[in-house]
């Protein structure tokens, strides 16, 4: 609780800093809008039924491209952790296009895909795909050998063990790549809006809130909601996963 | 007394870095159906090896393993282990119900199951803990729950691999007199390693002294203590003492004439 009340009053005390700043005229008119008119315009955005739609576009894009990255990463994680021919044989591939910016590959996804929402969708996944691909692999080798020993020896075979201690023992390292991923999603979905503009979303909004009229009030309103999205994408997952896999977090106070 | 397990020329050498290691060499002996056998030996002389090669989780280089007369290759179906590490045993993602129901998942239906786990934690007294996780439970309560789920399961023979070596001292003694209580009302055969000499003698109907690695066996004592078995009644009388007192000798100094069986046998590391 008290950490909360921390967390806001140093939330409270960034807005007025933000509210002094922009009347200050340290920075040329317009430029840094006080806060209290950056909130003003954020309620008449959330009225606004073309500001709700870029954000459900926003919203929908991130939602497909996590989707996609989980229903690709996931089952490939899966193998590549348990045959480990695979793993090595495409671990050099994997090591040379992991690096890549996903936003470097803007023009080859437009030439692809074109300017539609494709675009963002499939460089979100790109770069989402990563961190759940990473710690499914990782999580194939987390298993307890004990564990695997007393399944054995109660008579479950191979895909018994997998079925029921790997992938079960797995589970919380790749709600964690899923986690992270949202996140990065998001920030792709966002980015690609802004440098490749986009029929519809808040990346789209910002750049054009900025680039014709310069109106850097409604620039602020739409990070703001940007920010608030991650935030809460990141709040809603970590949640879950204390809820899901409370036995994996936990440090286990024991009863004596 | 039928036999139920019979261990024959038992042996088996890992690759090591400067040769051939071998762990256990021409190990044999049986347990009798329904008896509790103790296997003692200094630490490192390939005890758990031996409970492995038994338990058909590791294939023996050498020599075979007959479970009621069938040669075992892979693990048994009628046959459960307790590990040291119950904390590395127990599945941390299922409750303690779930834990002991686990083995029955393929054989029995859920009603079953449910009732046979409910009898089994009954029988170590963990009732009340059937919904907790097992990171919400002490050591002694955790190895409790293992031996219940091992319990539930029926086999016909109970492997224990240094079950209460990390419990501590009065938890243990409690461990103890449970494995007595049950495996009489249970009827169950066990095998029991351990490091500890007094425990081998407290618990066991027979006592299985080894060597130093390669474990051979040196000594197969029949410990003749009453059936009905006390911490201090039992650990005080003159023939427990007495009994104690040779597994130690044994241990320390294994009899020339055991230590030379037919095969001639090389060291511990044997160079390629």
């Amino acid at each position: 609780m008290r950490r909360a009340v921390r967390g806001l009053l140093g939330l409270a005390g960034l807005l007025a800093l933000g509210e002094v700043v922009g009347r200050s005229g340290l920075a040329p008119e317009g430029y840094l809008p006080p806060t209290s008119v950056v909130l003003t315009r954020l309620v008449e955005l959330l009225g606004d039924q073309s500001f709700v739609l870029d954000v459900v576009a926003t919203v929908l894009a991130w939602a497909i491209a996590l989707g996609i990255a989980v229903a690709v990463a996931v089952p490939l994680g899966l193998l590549l952790g348990s045959v480990p021919v695979l793993r090595h044989g495409t671990r050099a591939v994997v090591e040379f296009l992991r690096p890549i910016p996903s936003v470097a590959l803007i023009p080859l996804a437009i030439v692809v895909f074109g300017m539609g929402p494709d675009t963002k969708i499939f460089l979100a996944v790109y770069a989402a795909v990563w961190p759940i691909l990473f710690n499914t692999i990782y999580a194939m080798d987390e298993v307890d050998p004990l564990l695997v020993d007393t399944a054995r020896s109660f008579g479950l075979n191979r895909g018994q063990v997998l079925a029921r201690v790997v992938l079960p023992n797995a589970a919380p390292f790749v709600a964690t790549g899923i986690r992270l991923s949202a996140s990065i999603a998001l920030i792709l979905v966002v980015s690609v809006e802004l440098l490749a503009g986009a029929g519809a979303g808040i990346g789209k909004f910002i750049l054009e809130a900025s680039s014709g009229s310069g109106r850097m009030d409604l620039v602020f309103a739409g990070t703001l909601v940007a920010g608030v999205l991650g935030y809460l994408v990141n709040a809603g997952f970590e949640g879950l996963q204390r809820k899901l896999f409370a036995w994996s977090a936990t440090t286990g106070e024991v009863p004596q | 007394m039928p036999t139920m397990l019979e261990v024959t020329d038992l042996g088996h050498r890992y690759a090591a870095k400067d040769g051939v290691y071998t762990a256990i060499d021409g190990l044999s002996f049986t347990v009798g159906s329904g008896e509790l056998v103790c296997i003692v030996g200094p630490s490192g002389c390939g005890k758990s090896t031996l409970l492995r090669s038994v338990s058909g989780l590791l294939r023996p280089t050498t020599g075979q393993v007959r479970l009621h007369g069938n040669l075992v290759s892979g693990v048994p179906a009628d046959l459960a282990v307790v590990f040291q590490d119950y904390s590395r045993s127990l599945f941390p993602w299922l409750s303690v119900q779930r834990n002991v129901e686990f083995p029955l998942r393929r054989a029995l239906g859920r009603a079953e199951r449910r009732e046979r786990a409910r009898q089994a934690l009954e029988q170590v007294g963990l009732t009340g803990a059937a919904g907790k996780y097992p990171w919400q439970l002490s050591g002694g309560m955790q190895q409790r729950v293992a031996i219940a789920r091992a319990l539930a399961y029926r086999p016909a023979l109970l492997l224990m691999d240094e079950p209460f070596a990390s419990v501590d001292a009065q938890t243990r003694f409690e461990l103890e007199d449970l494995l007595l209580r049950v495996r009489r009302e249970q009827d169950t055969t066990v095998l029991l390693v351990t490091h500890d000499i007094d425990e081998s003698v407290y618990l066991g109907d027979r006592v299985l002294v080894l060597s130093k690695s390669p474990a051979r066996v040196v000594a197969d004592l029949t410990v003749d203590l009453p059936a009905e078995r006390d911490q201090i009644t039992t650990r005080e009388s003159e023939r427990f003492v007495a009994m104690r007192a040779e597994v130690a000798r044994l241990l320390h100094s294994p009899p020339a004439e055991v230590a030379a069986p037919a095969r001639e046998r090389a060291g511990a590391v044997v160079g390629e």
